[in-house]
């Protein structure tokens, strides 16, 4: 199971990258296994506001569905939309195939940082 | 396997109409085109479902313990009674007073269904579990907006749940609210405290829960329900467990649905029909759907129903078959097929516990769930590995990956119907599959070979879904 060093985790396995004001969200390599393979994802739109916490995605996968948890506060201002037509891309790249993009109001105050996590994730 | 679309030629069709007397006549003048149905002769007609029939594995055709679906063996008196013609040729819309017959089942049924689950009057309508979950959510707001009290606007769901539970509260309008399991699988009660207020309309719950545990607390989690103005609903998935031993309306449940084509033997499995009538206590009867039978007492007034839920009185053959259940078995045989039920699935989780690397150091109910999660660890077999190797070794697999919160869970429900004979057959037969498994774990994931389309490619059918046939 792959761990990035430079991303923060949610202890619902999401990852967060935080670049200046913005930062990108997606689900983590652990979440990805945990998951199966994903055949659908909903998600929000440009504009929508996600709060840390609450649920603003779910994924469907061949074992069932579940809500993807924001690690973040803030507005949506970009959506990747391959994802839509290609979901699967969340199992072949966790890392890559970031989810929505949003301009940070304030982060969660329980993520960890990669070592945290990995330990975490060992506890599962 | 051809489908009958691609067996059709024209004019081989097996009726024939009478010529005399009869014109032609236009359905719809919009319709350009014809009406495309399968040209087949009867013999050819016969063959398609024979072969159809031959690949599907039922429960005449061999061990069945999908987990919350209850699969038990249905007795063949139940069909023989329901093709009767007095009350298989009958109609809906003819006069009560042809059909008493028919009107007195339900009185029955109601009065049977009352007794075993303590509640005071039941309604027919709902033609499966999931209808009859809307439904009674519908009657609990009603009951609540008779009450003036509009706050109440969620519904309290532990994260066991069967998935059809928060579905159903949000077609009905509500907000659900999800609260974590103990690590022993229980409510978590003091989590229960912290969500629960004016605003709250119900707690959805299974007893016994999804787990297959009783839920011990149960008094104190009705009781903060209701001391915070709330009611109780009771998913009757799980009823096959506690059949005369226990009943929901003295758990303190004001509404239950039960899925009659579980517990009550009636055919299920091939998509209906169903039926999931549900009862409540006093106080809720006056918002349960109209009905034109006079089986509930004192309700002849109706102004305050959520009004029909589906057509005239439910799937009718289906509750006569449920009666005949009742009936055949009496109140001792349904506590005995419940203590069965429980004894049967203790035994058969005492037997694949060790293979799992688990001790079976608790008592389940009527089902149990182990967890291929230590395999999956060490050999890499999963959940979905294992149940398909039972494929290929005559057994359908069990209910996997449900409940979420247990990692590569197989859950498993012999129910009462199974002999020890075929219990310590199938426990052999996981004993061997497992066996295999570690002896060459590639051999599972190329599972099943013996069925007729082998491993199904459940990505692909989830995602390029064909739904019909297409004729160009």
């Amino acid at each position: 199971m792959e761990v990035k060093a430079n991303l923060q985790y949610a202890k619902s396995h999401e990852w967060v990258l935080i670049e200046g004001s913005k930062a990108k969200i997606g689900i983590s390599d652990f979440a990805q296994h945990a998951l199966g393979d994903v055949v659908y994802i909903s998600i929000p739109e440009e504009g929508d506001t996600v709060v840390a916490g609450e649920p603003f995605a779910d994924v469907e996968s061949v074992k069932a569905a579940s809500d993807i948890y924001s690690p973040v506060t803030g507005t949506v201002v970009a959506v990747n939309e391959v994802l839509n037509d290609t979901p699967a891309l969340l199992n072949e790249d966790p890392y890559g195939a970031w989810i929505i993009e949003v301009e940070v109001g304030s982060l969660s105050d329980d993520l960890m940082d990669a070592g945290q996590y990995e330990a975490y994730c060992a506890e599962q | 396997m051809k489908l009958l679309y691609e067996l059709s030629k024209e004019g081989r069709n097996s009726f024939q109409l009478p010529t005399d007397g009869i014109k032609d006549y236009t359905l719809c003048e919009k319709r350009t085109s014809h009406v495309r149905l399968p040209d087949v002769a009867e013999i050819d007609l016969h063959r398609y479902y024979q072969a159809l029939s031959k690949r599907v594995h039922c429960i005449e055709s061999g061990f069945y313990p999908l987990g919350s679906c209850t699969m038990k063996y249905n007795p063949k008196i139940n069909d023989v009674v329901a093709s009767l013609p007095g009350f298989a040729e009958i109609h809906p819309l003819q006069d009560l007073s042809t059909v008493k017959g028919a009107v007195e089942v339900y009185e029955l049924l109601n009065r049977g269904l009352c007794e075993v689950t303590g509640m005071d009057a039941m309604s027919f309508q709902p033609a499966a579990g999931a209808h009859g979950e809307f439904t009674a959510l519908l009657a609990i707001r009603a009951y609540h907006h008779h009450h003036s009290d509009f706050a109440r606007t969620k519904v309290i769901i532990p994260d066991s749940a069967h998935g059809t539970n928060p579905a159903s509260a949000v077609m009905a309008g509500f907000e659900v609210v999800s609260i974590p399991s103990t690590p022993e699988g229980f409510v978590d009660i003091e989590a229960l405290k912290k969500v629960v207020g004016k605003d709250t309309a119900a707690l959805m719950l299974t007893n016994p829960n999804t787990l297959g545990k009783f839920e011990k607390g149960i008094k104190e989690i009705t009781n903060i329900i209701h001391e915070h103005g709330g009611l109780v609903y009771y998913d009757g998935a799980n009823l096959n467990a506690v059949m005369g031993i226990v009943r929901p309306g003295d758990m303190g449940f004001d509404i239950v649905h039960l899925n009659l084509h579980k517990t009550f033997s009636t055919p299920h499995g091939g998509g209906g029909p169903g039926s999931g009538p549900i009862g409540c206590k006093k106080i809720l009867v006056p918002f349960l759907p109209k009905t034109e039978l006079p089986y509930r007492c004192g309700t002849e007034e109706q102004f305050d129903s959520v009004g029909k839920v589906r057509s005239f009185h439910g799937n009718f053959l289906v509750s006569l078959r449920a009666l005949v259940y009742m009936i055949t078995l009496g109140g001792k045989g349904l506590r005995n097929a419940s203590e069965m039920a429980v004894l049967n699935a203790n035994y058969l989780y005492k037997k694949l516990a060790p293979l799992y690397g688990e001790t079976a150091d608790t008592i389940c109910m009527h089902e149990f769930i182990v967890s291929a999660e230590s395999i999956n660890k060490e050999i890499g077999v999963r959940a979905i590995d294992i149940a398909k190797g039972m494929m290929d070794k005559g057994v359908h697999p069990p209910t996997i990956y449900f409940p979420l919160i247990v990692k590569e869970a197989m859950m498993f429900e012999p129910t009462e119907t199974e002999s020890l004979d075929t219990l310590n057959e199938v426990a052999e037969k996981m004993k061997e599959i497992i066996g295999e498994a570690y002896a060459d774990p590639q051999a599972l994931h190329d599972a099943p070979k013996s069925t007729p389309i082998g491993r199904a490619d459940e990505v692909m059918a989830a995602r390029n879904l064909i739904l019909r046939y297409r004729f160009h």
